[in-house]
């Protein structure tokens, strides 16, 4: 996964490593410049660049949701996207939810329904509950379900995550 | 991930251009399946042609009743598009059953064609793979094949196409819009995915150095009696095992017309001319949708661990075709199955 190209041309010339490109991106608010390689994921830019450790990797392959953030306020992994392609998006993570100092009602919902067990998971399904009541297309327990099921919970807090979205879409 | 260059395009006849310019390089748009098989070593570009700038991102309404699916426009925005919902909702059900909110909220119209299978074998780089490179061999067909094709197998490769959406645009009809160096052209759906025979390594009849600019459908929507049934190892996110797309028309309980597509089973999505035909004039009723099933089956091949579907496709054609013609078409959030 992490293999580079060895730097060599067949003919055993050295291949010049494509430039870093600028990008700018608004993240949690903040216009935010900064350089990337091309193979860059927003992932890693957010967490290697910009120090926002609190999207996390888990498969690096969309599979699992934790990497899960909204971009320009559709929930999407971020594993899956370069930062050069998103040049000019605004982007919201898992830190740019709270409010002046106050959980955005999902944060707390998250709380008041224990929806969390080593919490490994949470910042993407946070924002992926973010995502989905904003589309308000789900209303019903199975409708939730479906549509979150692109966040995976191994501790297995599903019934507790639901819940907790249940009471912020009944609360706003 | 592997390094590489990174342009974007302005415009198709831009991008077209870059392309024809730049042989080792890829168009990217959603980036969902290509920079999972980049991370994979599966895929090597040289240079990503980055698309999402192009203005393909319109759904509008053709002159002849049809809907006009610029390539750009994403997979979400096309199962929630309201003229999709109404008219189309056999497209709708099977967008909404494939992948999770994220990705259907990145991957393309256009992508969604041209994603890649996902036999184990192809993304395993250890082992032979004839899609992967040519000539290496076909790992599944004594290996682990649960998941693969039991319709339109070759010797050299028994991968199936993965996708949902696909299998709603072949009943439908659909034509692709492409763009090349030369000129633009139009594709009818069934001839867009092909079958592996010998090159199993071209999973569509587009050039290389072509782009896809939008996906038509024609009028005919079949939205009194569809449905989209997938059978899936579990309940969401999960590639099909065997799914059916079912329209039907009826004059009373009579079958007018009679669209039948099986995802899950072959190389592409799977239509067969004699099954639907041995469906249009008959009273809609059990006998009927297993004689169409038989029909559809009847060059079925299963290999060690996935003939198990070739009675899986049988039943779900015919549970699929009664959701069809008595209007109760298989719900994506509600997992039982009426």
């Amino acid at each position: 996964m992490a293999r580079k190209r060895n730097g060599k041309a067949p003919n055993g010339a050295a291949i010049q490593a494509p430039a870093k490109m600028p990008i700018t991106l608004t993240v949690n608010g903040i216009a935010t410049r900064l350089e990337v390689a091309p193979w860059t994921t927003l992932l890693d830019a957010l967490r290697d660049h910009l120090d926002l450790t609190g999207t996390k990797k888990g498969c690096d392959h969309g599979q699992c949701g934790a990497c899960t953030v909204l971009v320009n306020g559709r929930r999407i992994n971020s594993c899956l996207t370069l930062a050069v392609m998103q040049e000019g998006a605004t982007v919201t993570t898992v830190e740019g939810l709270a409010q002046g100092g106050n959980l955005h009602p999902l944060q707390q919902a998250f709380i008041d329904h224990d929806a969390f067990q080593c919490g490994y998971c949470t910042p993407g399904q946070i924002c992926s509950g973010v995502g989905l009541i904003a589309e308000g297309k789900a209303r019903t327990g199975d409708e939730i379900r479906e549509l979150m099921s692109g966040n995976i919970c191994r501790c297995g807090a599903y019934p507790n995550i639901v819940a907790a979205i249940q009471q912020t879409m009944e609360r706003s | 991930m592997i390094s590489f260059q990174y342009a974007r395009a302005a415009d198709v006849a831009d991008a077209v251009r870059q392309k024809a310019a730049n042989p080792g390089a890829k168009f990217i748009a959603g980036g969902t399946n290509l920079l999972d098989l980049m991370k994979e070593d599966v895929e090597r570009p040289i240079r990503l042609i980055d698309i999402t700038r192009l203005p393909l991102k319109e759904v509008r309404e053709t002159p002849d009743g049809g809907l006009r699916i610029g390539a750009l426009v994403p997979n979400s925005d096309l199962a929630w598009h309201p003229v999709v919902e109404q008219r189309y909702p056999i497209l709708a059900s099977a967008i909404l059953a494939g992948a999770s909110q994220q990705l259907r909220n990145m991957a393309s119209t256009g992508g969604n064609l041209l994603q890649r299978t996902r036999c184990y074998y192809f993304y395993d780089t250890a082992t032979p793979c004839n899609k992967r490179q040519p000539g290496s061999g076909c790992s599944a067909i004594d290996g682990l094949n649960r998941m693969h094709a039991i319709l339109g197998t070759s010797e050299a490769c028994i991968a199936t196409h993965p996708s949902d959406m696909c299998v709603a645009l072949a009943v439908l009809d659909a034509k692709v819009h492409v763009a090349g160096p030369k000129a633009e052209r139009v594709i009818a759906f069934a001839d867009f995915h092909r079958l592996p025979g010998n090159e199993p390594q071209h999973d569509t009849t587009l050039g290389p150095d072509e782009i896809v600019t939008a996906v038509e459908l024609p009028a005919r929507g079949f939205a009194a009696n569809y449905t989209y049934l997938k059978i899936r190892d579990r309940l969401s996110y999960a590639f099909a095992l065997v799914s059916v797309a079912a329209a039907l028309e009826l004059d009373g309980r009579t079958i007018k017309e009679a669209r039948l597509g099986l995802g899950g089973v072959a190389h592409k999505p799977w239509r067969d001319a004699a099954a639907e035909a041995a469906l249009r004039g008959r009273p809609a009723g059990e006998a009927a949708f297993a004689q169409a099933a038989d029909t559809a089956l009847s060059g079925a091949k299963g290999y060690a661990h996935n003939a198990f579907k070739i009675d899986l496709a049988r039943r779900a054609i015919v549970r699929a075709l009664t959701q069809a013609a008595n209007g109760t078409p298989q719900s994506q959030s509600s997992k039982s199955i009426v």
